[in-house]
């Protein structure tokens, strides 16, 4: 069992007409202790209520929040602990620095509020600002700090009292590109190193892939796929969470064939042998879903074996974008993304050969 | 046995605890209902009474109604009222709406400066200009006449400020910097990018402010002129010292009149209040359904744009020119004729031989008064505590409103907002009718001035709390919580602080206001009890003009210090969201 665990979960609030919002509905998961759990999904998908639930700063319609055995809220028991009581350190997306304090100030604050000797906050703050690399900006005014900088005070002021666990409301979206590809590897080194259990919301998919042990796809309140990142990238469950994370091409077809986890879809590009996950029948109306980077292009007919799927195509444009190449490979009727080497050079309008492996094409009910 | 209790068990962690931040929220509601509502409900059930006197307990009556509505001399007091009101917001916004294009939209010299002098005529009490206006409009000792009489060597009377047009110029000129900073402040939200769109289509100057600056302007212009005529309409000062020596009677006046009659007919007087409260909410709830509906026109884009100026080129000089007459009119003139006379022994006008007996006799007069003391200290404390209790009040009030989700917020919201409508006099009225009955020894004390001062104050408060309150991002509190603070804890420390440059803004102009206030003191105050502006008011009654004026002088003076300290304050504290 998970250190945090999130059991049945529901979330509803009036909206202006009256009517009722259902926000989150029956979100279930486990975190196990040290673990970075994200939840990803498209603004308004219930994420971030589910964050704030867990932290006590919204209050569910039902479900149990338990961290290490303590109950923080039980719809069934009337448990409901408030947030100050509960002992989890927050990064806000805003990072939420007080204007009216120093860095100091605002990262001895959790450690005052408990009443703590002037001495051991000082020693505590000195050493959790030395780990986020303030410890030489102490009576900065928290105006005067850079995006990054006020990033890294928060995540301090959030680590400062030892939580039992960390709660990441979209840490880096504030920041700006190169900035936040740093900050990113700094969090997830300080979360390794410390071992903290942690909840990360995004909507950043490469954010949840780079970082997460374990990622829970949501969608309008529900979660719909929980999975390591590689599952979540390479087998994910059905069609919103294939097109949400990364880019995708989705094949029309039907199911002729099964057998041993392998199965043969005919569709207007001809018949493609692919990976079926759970809950394909035969007969069945699908999709199939290949990565870009999964669609290897070459001028010479490629090599293959039984479990490849090769055909031939035309070139219908393509984009140079520096560090690959993005092509549109017309075969039949259907038009694919694929994504190339840049040493590529074969001209528009010229023929091509495709190679995809069975392994990659994944196989969605297309409901 | 085990069963009962095992079905009990879970009932104790249900009951919701008491704690602070209920008791709070409760104390605010209670104390928010008691000010606005219970006055009022005592004013109605007073029209409804006769006069009590000694041989007859009062009763029930529609008498009262029956005088105000029927008799003869309503009709005129209804257009008396309505002409003054109208009047002077006119005139407030004609005069206010130009200078605020001048300053705005054009390239007048020195409007940077102008905005800065154009506040400082509301910081004037309205008695002290007032009075300042009769030393200088009077038909027989006002030195407009004596001077212009001098000039064509004549008796005729050039200016006379006891008429209906004189009310109007006074409190119209004194309430024409409201109007200024309403329309500066609409002026300055418009995009110009709606104006040059419409030159870059071929619109000439003329076309662009008929077709697009006007209609643009115009919500904001409905609902300036909206809110000078509810604050005409409540005017006391100028009614009262100039309409009621020549029987121009307003409802205001009328109120105040029907009170200090023997025997005083207070019911008569809630009568007319009740009706003038009618008019006050009627121009109230229009004025703010109409800001409402002002999204449609929202001119407000929150993006930084200069706002393009019109080069006037020689013309220029000519609204120069008017900017510093304006400025002559209504700070100068006033101010320069209280100071003259407050140099007299015995006021007269200005000349070489009344310039040799200028002595500051006046001020030692009004030091040595016997009252001076004691009055200096019940505005003091009377503006301390105002400030104090409103701005705390309605920082909780505000809280509750912007961040928690307490059902039935938004009749918080508009209980603290309701004094708006109540006039001073009215609210004066209601007030001292409330505590004759219920007694809980207030009555005659320096504590019934505080209530009314608190209740009619607290919205303002609150314009000032709630601004401040939605500008402090909501997640400020909430890792607070986070971090381990309570609810009291937060509020102390995160919440009170960031709101206090905001707090500190509306405190010194509480205390402002508080140090004016006239029309609510006036019927509260009783022997010991005075404040400042009761004593001018007396000062006035009695004759003793060039005491007056040494007193206004003093009070401008420190109300002006006041204002300072106010600006410095708000740059000292002003804290830089980012």
């Amino acid at each position: 069992m998970g250190l945090l665990s999130v059991r049945s979960l529901f979330t509803e609030y009036a909206n202006e007409g009256g009517g009722a919002v259902k926000a989150v509905q029956n979100v279930s998961f486990e975190v196990p202790e040290g673990k970075l759990f994200t939840l990803l999904g498209p603004s308004g998908c219930g994420k971030t209520t589910t964050l704030r639930s867990i932290a006590g700063l919204e209050r569910p319609s039902a479900g149990d929040i338990e961290v290490a055995g303590r109950l923080v809220y039980s719809s069934e028991q009337g448990i409901f602990v408030a947030p100050n009581k509960r002992n989890f350190g927050m990064v806000f997306q805003s990072y939420a620095i007080w204007p009216h304090m120093n860095v100091f100030q605002n990262a001895a604050f959790p450690l005052e509020v408990r009443g703590l000797a002037k001495t051991e906050v000082r020693e505590r703050v000195m050493r959790v600002l030395q780990a986020v690399a303030l410890d030489d900006l102490l009576e900065r005014d928290a105006t005067k700090l850079s995006g990054g900088q006020q990033q890294r005070l928060a995540l301090a002021r959030a680590l400062v009292m030892e939580p039992q666990i960390l709660l990441l409301d979209e840490p880096l979206s504030n920041l700006d590109a190169k900035l936040r590809d740093r900050m990113r590897s700094e969090l997830k080194r300080l979360q390794r190193d410390l071992n903290l259990t942690t909840v990360y919301v995004t909507h950043d998919q490469s954010e949840a892939l780079a970082l997460s042990h374990e990622i829970a796809v949501m969608n309008e309140g529900r979660i719909v796929q929980i999975g390591t990142p590689r599952q979540i990238y390479e087998q994910p469950a059905d069609r919103f969470v294939a097109d949400f994370v990364g880019m995708t091409n989705f094949i029309g077809g039907t199911v002729t064939a099964l057998a041993n986890g392998r199965c043969v879809v005919s569709s207007a590009m001809g018949e493609i042998k692919a990976h079926a996950s759970e809950g394909v029948r035969k007969d069945a109306a699908v999709i199939v879903s290949v990565r870009p980077e999964d669609v290897e292009l070459s001028e010479a007919p490629p090599a293959a074996d039984d479990r490849d799927n090769v055909c031939k195509g035309t070139i219908d444009a393509k984009d140079f974008l520096g560090d690959y190449l993005d092509f549109r490979v017309k075969v039949g009727d259907v038009v694919l993304l694929a994504k190339a080497h840049p040493s590529l050079r074969t001209p528009t309008g010229d023929s091509i050969y495709l190679r995809m492996k069975a392994d990659k094409c994944v196989v969605i009910s297309s409901r | 046995m085990t069963d009962s209790v095992g079905r009990l068990a879970p009932l104790p962690a249900l009951a919701p605890r008491l704690d602070l931040k209920w008791l709070v929220i409760g104390v605010a509601v209670a104390l928010v209902v008691w000010l606005a509502l219970v006055p009022l409900v005592f004013l109605l059930w007073q029209s409804f009474l006769t006069p009590q006197t000694a041989a007859e307990p009062a009763r029930y009556t529609l008498e009262n109604f029956r005088t105000a509505y029927l008799s003869s001399d309503n009709a005129r007091l209804f257009t008396n009222s309505l002409q003054f009101a109208v009047g002077a917001a006119v005139l407030s916004l004609v005069v206010g709406t130009s200078l605020a294009w001048m300053n705005e939209r054009t390239n007048t010299p020195f409007k940077t400066l102008f905005f800065a002098l154009a506040i400082i005529p509301l910081v004037i009490p309205g008695i002290l200009f007032t009075v300042a206006w009769i030393l200088l409009g009077s038909p027989k000792i006002g030195l407009l006449n004596l001077g212009l009489q001098k000039l064509f060597d004549t008796d005729a009377v050039f200016v006379n400020v006891y008429t209906m047009a004189g009310m109007i110029w006074i409190d119209g000129l004194h309430y024409s910097p409201v109007a200024f900073l309403l329309m500066s402040a609409a002026f300055r939200s418009m995009d110009p990018a709606l104006e040059e769109q419409a030159a870059m289509s071929g619109a000439s100057i003329l076309q662009i402010a008929r077709r697009i600056t006007l209609p643009l302007a115009w919500p904001a212009a409905l609902g300036a002129l909206l809110i000078l005529f509810v604050r005409a309409i409540e005017s006391f000062e100028v009614p009262a010292l100039l309409g009621l020596p020549v029987g121009i009677h307003v409802y205001t006046s009328s109120i105040y009149q029907a009170i200090h009659q023997y025997p005083s007919e207070i019911g008569l007087a809630a009568a007319y209040a009740v009706t003038l409260l009618l008019i006050t909410s009627l121009g109230t709830y229009w004025q703010s359904r109409l800001s409402r509906q002002g999204g449609r026109f929202s001119t407000v884009t929150g993006k930084g744009f200069r706002p393009r100026t019109i080069d006037l080129g020689r013309w220029r000089y000519l609204t120069a020119t008017i900017f510093i007459v304006y400025f002559v009119v209504i700070v100068l003139l006033p101010f320069l004729v209280l100071v003259w006379s407050s140099l007299q022994k015995f006021y007269s006008a200005p000349s070489w031989a009344a310039l040799r007996r200028v002595s500051l006799d006046s001020y030692r007069a009004v030091l040595d008064h016997p009252q001076f003391a004691n009055t200096v200290w019940n505005s003091v404390v009377l503006a301390l505590g105002t400030a104090i209790t409103v701005m705390l009040v309605s920082a909780v009030i505000a809280w509750i409103v912007v961040r928690t989700k307490v059902p039935g917020r938004w009749l918080l919201d508009n209980l603290a907002s309701l004094p708006l409508v109540f006039p001073g006099l009215v609210l004066g009225l209601a007030i001292m009718v409330c505590y004759l009955y219920v007694d809980i020894g207030v009555y005659g004390t320096l504590w019934i001035i505080f209530i009314a001062y608190v209740t009619r104050f607290l919205p303002y408060g609150m314009r000032y709390s709630s601004a401040s309150m939605l500008q402090i991002h909501k997640e400020l509190e909430e890792s607070a919580a986070m971090s381990g603070a309570s609810w009291s804890m937060t509020f102390r420390r995160v919440v009170l602080p960031l709101l206090k440059p905001g707090l500190l803004a509306g405190f010194i102009y509480v205390m402002i206001v508080s140090v004016r206030e006239l029309s609510s003191s006036i019927l509260l105050y009783s022997p010991g009890t005075e404040v400042v502006s009761i004593m001018i008011w007396e000062l006035w009654q009695n004759g003793q003009y060039v005491e007056l004026s040494a007193l206004g002088v003093m009070l401008i003076v420190a109300l002006f210090v006041l204002v300072l300290l106010a600006q410095l304050a708000g740059r000292r504290f002003g804290i830089a969201e980012t």
